[in-house]
């Protein structure tokens, strides 16, 4: 049975479908890898061992009584600890949350489900989606498989850890300011944000409302391009979510495109940018000057990245993302008070206020609390026109440069992360780092656009490199054909850490 | 209460909560219904779940515009939803989805009755729409319980200007508002079960009261706000007992006493105590740190939909306002009865269907105001709801002006009439209750009198202090006998021939 987990999703998916391999073998063997994997890399908050059994044998009944098979009929899944299910926790990877059942499946957990995925598990992440390490997770440190001693990237680490180290076939993520991008930069998987709308919200437990958006990380561009396809359209429960066609992405994607403008970011190809980085970056502009396509400049001025005399790397986009998520999350996270569920301090208290404050301290970590206060001035009278509104007002700049740049092109290149893995407690001590690790990233929350990272090949110290990909709202499809032309010349992806082999 | 002295006038401001009486709450669907038991109304998204997300109800939006429409206010093309934060156990999410900035209504007037036929325009600053909290439940002895049935409940908040002047002018006003919301048909407007709530905010002017608000002719006091308040008498009671309060301080402190000295206060009022209580003053006030709901799209009203709604505000008709101002100066009815009249559109519009129809005004009156009222007190509805039709209330007003049946007979009629889809005519005929004023018949029953009450014969005859009771006594025998049909005084007149007076 070795080699099944080896198969991409849309491969297992074919196989399961043609009567190779059944979906409880498949599962099975994910279960087993979890089984011996996920010591070293505790990527998983809780698995659903019997669940997913069950729901395998179902689907094998339903394949030997000749129905035809969904989209994702017997492929493994795993689901960020943020996406509620009416089965098991969710929690966030906090104490707040630590003993939640959410009450409901979100919209995406149905979507899956009627595609016929199996849930094999939840994953851990930074806390409440705070973070770029998914060290800020109260559950456990999850390892890079490529690197144990490094992080996996954040907040959705554990998804893209699980997937790396072939403990599912594919993971959901969210990123709300490089959070399914950055970890699978960090962890050699396609991770891909998609346009705000264009996936349900609902059942994702908020971080910050008008940025966060739910997506896929997997093994490669194609498993890309299906999941998305079952996860995204209008969902009437969000009424952000966008009522549009949601066109069929795998079908039009091994097609190359024709006389394709690529935008090369001025700004974020700096001399500062790491070497190796910057040479994927290169690289990956030769494949598609090769392609035939047309590489142009772009410059995305209100994105730009300053580096003090002491390295310091600084952006107006980093600025605004931590005032506008900021604020969403101290109004976002009010409810956890500790009255109607979630954590509640044992202490005795003097009333009301004492039992939420206390509630409060003892169930949120450090960074969720900094991001509350943080949010919390944001929004206060007297400064709310000074930040909050000036952040606002910094957005609609940032998303207008992208306007412009689009005009001229149909994707941007860009690099995903400013450095590869770094190391477990490396930056736990310096949140303005931490904070830099999304400098690539951000931009795409603030301007709503999607975003791609494709693994790029390995750094001379082993270690995943990666390049992104941004196109237009809801030019999904573009996108995954232009990373498609890139994955196809380039052969970076799937692949396989040692440890795992 | 002590009265006011020259140099002193009250300003006070309104502000009304309406329940609006959709079938659904605001954001999600469950149901808006009161008095049913605890928490049997709600949904992840009403009692604040994580990941749960907003869903406008489009009916509450259009109840909203409509009273915006009838208060004469703008209802722009653009409005949005906000969150305002505070703490509290029956706000599940700790902020509450209001509009802030930009409400559904602006700039709009009331003109309110007041004695002696005078009217007075009272402006409106704003109506806008918010979600009602829930309700903390102190039943228990050892701790509060929350029930979030009315969490959800779409709620207007209706603000006037600082226009009102004595607490006459409140009380029109709030019973203006009662009745045009429930007159639209938008909120059921039970005070008991908190469907429209007062909010005063009361002040004294102490300076020329011809130049309130010109700061070189006088000052204010404190401004008093008061919450909650759900009936009439309490607003009644709370609005007297601030401005004898303020009163009382000025006597005690002088220009100490004073809005820019001590600033805004909350006080609430005390039942039990028929008084108010201090709650906090301004050094604790609230920052609600308003922001857009990013869950939520701006609502967007374009000249088609305003103009839907104008015309159901159309259909509606002449509404109650109006509607008293013409019973006063055409019909010449007296203030009371107008009001009466006026407190609900079936009642009113009873009434004016019968006039249409040919009958004198102050009969309908009478009768609807006479037996109608006490059957609708009986029945427990509104007038205009007790049974009688638009077509069988003019036809007995119209039998009575013409004499064919008496007041007696009529109001049997009427007791009839209500269960009955006869016309009054008819029953008239077969329960025998047509007048009679047909000198023979009634002749017969006067002789019949005569002779069965020799003593009451003999006492009018003796003369004297018992003359009168007894004629009185003789007539009544004379009406019994004719089952209520003969006329009173055509009886009066044989009575007297007959004993010879
Ligand atoms: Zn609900």
């Amino acid at each position: 049975m070795s080699g099944v987990i080896d198969l991409s999703a849309l491969e297992l998916r074919d196989a399961i479908a043609a009567g190779e391999v059944s979906a409880a073998d498949a599962t099975r063997a994910y279960l087993d890898a979890i089984e011996t994997m996920d010591k070293q890399i505790l990527a998983y908050n809780e698995t659903f061992a019997e669940r997913a059994m069950r729901q395998a044998e179902d689907i094998d009944k339903k394949r030997s009584a000749g129905e035809t098979p969904d989209l994702l009929a017997g492929v493994p899944v795993a689901l960020k600890d943020n996406i509620c299910t009416s089965f098991g926790l969710t929690s966030c990877s906090s104490k707040m949350l630590e003993n939640f059942h959410a009450p409901y499946d979100a919209t995406v957990v149905g979507k899956l489900a009627s595609a016929g995925a199996i849930v094999l598990g939840k994953t851990n992440m930074d806390e409440f989606a705070m973070g770029s390490s998914t060290e800020n997770s109260a559950c456990q440190t999850t390892h890079n498989p490529w690197d144990t001693s490094r992080v996996p990237g954040g907040s959705s680490g554990g998804s893209a850890a699980a997937v790396a180290a072939r403990m599912c076939a594919m993971a959901i993520g969210s990123d709300t300011g490089g959070s399914i991008r950055q970890p699978a930069a960090f962890c050699g998987c396609v991770g891909l944000k998609p346009t705000y709308g264009r996936v349900s919200r609902y059942g994702l437990v908020a971080f910050g409302s008008s940025l966060d958006q739910i997506g896929p990380l997997t093994r490669d561009v194609a498993d890309s391009a299906l999941m998305l396809g079952v996860l995204a359209g209008h969902d009437s429960r969000d009424s952000t979510s966008v009522d549009r066609p949601v066109p069929d992405y795998l079908a039009s994607l091994d097609k190359p495109i024709e006389k394709l403008r690529v935008g090369l970011i001025k700004e974020f190809h700096s001399e500062s940018l790491d070497a190796e980085i910057r040479g994927a970056v290169d690289k990956a502009a030769g494949i598609y000057r090769d392609a035939g396509a047309e590489i142009i400049e772009v410059s995305l001025p209100h994105s730009r990245v300053d580096t003090d005399e002491t390295g310091q790397l600084s952006s107006y986009a980093v600025a605004c993302y931590y005032l506008v998520a900021t604020a969403e999350a101290s109004s976002n996270l009010a409810r956890y008070d500790g009255v109607h569920y979630g954590h509640r301090t044992a202490e005795k208290v003097g009333g009301i206020v004492e039992l939420y404050s206390r509630s409060r301290a003892e169930g949120f970590g450090d960074e969720v609390k900094r991001r509350i206060m943080l949010g919390t001035y944001a929004l206060s009278s007297g400064y709310y026109d000074a930040y909050y509104l000036k952040a606002l007002k910094v957005r609609r700049l940032i998303k207008n440069d992208f306007d412009a740049a689009f005009e001229k092109c149909d994707v941007l290149l860009a690099p995903t992360a400013p450095e590869t893995a770094f190391g477990i407690g490396e930056k736990s001590a310096d949140p303005l780092t931490m904070y830099m690790s999304d400098i690539y990233t951000i931009s795409a929350n603030l301007a709503g656009i999607p975003g791609i990272s494709i693994p790029a090949g390995l750094s001379k110290s082993g270690l995943p490199l990666a390049v992104q990909l941004l196109g237009n709202v809801f030019a999904e499809e573009t996108l995954l054909r232009a990373a498609r032309m890139y994955e196809k010349s380039n052969g970076a992806t799937r692949l396989i850490p040692e440890m795992v082999t | 209460m002590g009265d006011m002295q020259d140099n002193m006038l009250p300003v006070i401001g309104l502000e009304i909560h309406v329940e609006l009486a959709t079938e659904t709450k605001i954001f999600c669907r469950c149901a808006n219904r009161f008095g049913d038991p605890p928490n049997t109304h709600t949904c992840p998204v009403c009692i604040g779940m994580p990941g749960a997300m907003p869903v406008m109800n489009q009916k509450a939006v259009e109840y909203s515009m409509k009273v915006g429409l009838a208060l004469n206010c703008t209802v722009p093309n653009f409005t949005k939803w906000d969150r305002k934060s505070y703490y509290y156990p029956d706000l599940p999410k700790n902020y509450q989805i209001s509009q802030y900035d930009l409400p559904l209504a602006i700039a709009g007037h009331l003109d309110i009755p007041l004695a002696g036929n005078k009217v007075k325009r009272i402006d409106i600053t704003r109506a806008h729409l918010e979600e009602d909290a829930g309700k903390n439940v102190h039943d228990f002895p050892a701790h509060t319980g929350v029930d979030l049935n009315r969490a959800g409940i779409p709620l207007l908040e209706i603000v006037t200007e600082p226009d009102l002047r004595n607490v006459e002018e409140v009380m029109s006003f709030a019973r203006s508002m009662h009745r045009l919301v429930r007159w639209l048909g938008v909120s059921h407007a039970n005070m008991e079960m908190g469907q429209m709530r007062f909010e005063p905010n009361i002040s004294l002017w102490v300076g020329d009261p011809e130049k309130v608000f010109d700061e070189s002719a006088g000052y204010f006091t404190p401004i008093f706000e008061v919450k909650n308040l759900n009936s009439f008498r309490s607003l009644e009671r709370t609005c007297q007992w601030v401005i004898d309060y303020h009163q009382a301080q000025i006597a005690e402190k002088g220009k100490a006493w004073s809005l820019a000295d001590v600033g805004k206060q909350n006080w609430g009022f005390r039942d039990n105590l028929n008084a108010c209580e201090f709650q906090r003053g301004k050094e604790e006030a609230h920052d609600y740190r308003y922001f857009p709901e990013p869950d939520l799209a701006p609502v967007v009203v374009d000249d088609a939909w305003r103009q839907k709604i104008r015309n159901e505000l159309d259909e509606v008709g002449e509404l109650p306002i109006a509607r008293q101002r013409r019973y006063l100066t055409e019909w010449k009815l007296t203030e009371k009865e107008a009001d009466a009249l006026t407190q609900d559109i079936a009642t009113s519009d009873l009434c004016d269907h019968s006039v249409e129809a040919g009958a004198d005004p102050k009969r309908v009156v009478n009768l609807l105001l006479g037996r109608g009222a006490a059957i609708a007190n009986e029945r427990g509805c509104v007038i205009g709801k007790i049974g009688i039709s638009d077509v069988q209330l003019p036809d007995l007003a119209k039998m009575l002006t013409k004499g064919e049946v008496n007041a007696t007979a009529a109001d049997k009629i009427f007791d009839i009439v209500v269960d009955s889809d006869a016309l009054p005519a008819k029953i008239a005929e077969s329960e025998g209750l047509l007048a009679v004023s047909d000198a023979g018949k009634i002749t017969e029953w006067v002789d019949e009198a005569i002779a069965k009450n020799p003593q009451a014969v003999e006492d009018v005859h003796a003369g004297g202090k018992k003359q009168k009771k007894a004629f009185g006594f003789l007539t009544g025998q004379v009406m019994q006998l004719s089952r209520g049909a003969a006329t009173p005084a055509e009886v009066q007149k044989l009575l007297q021939e007959k004993l010879g007076r």
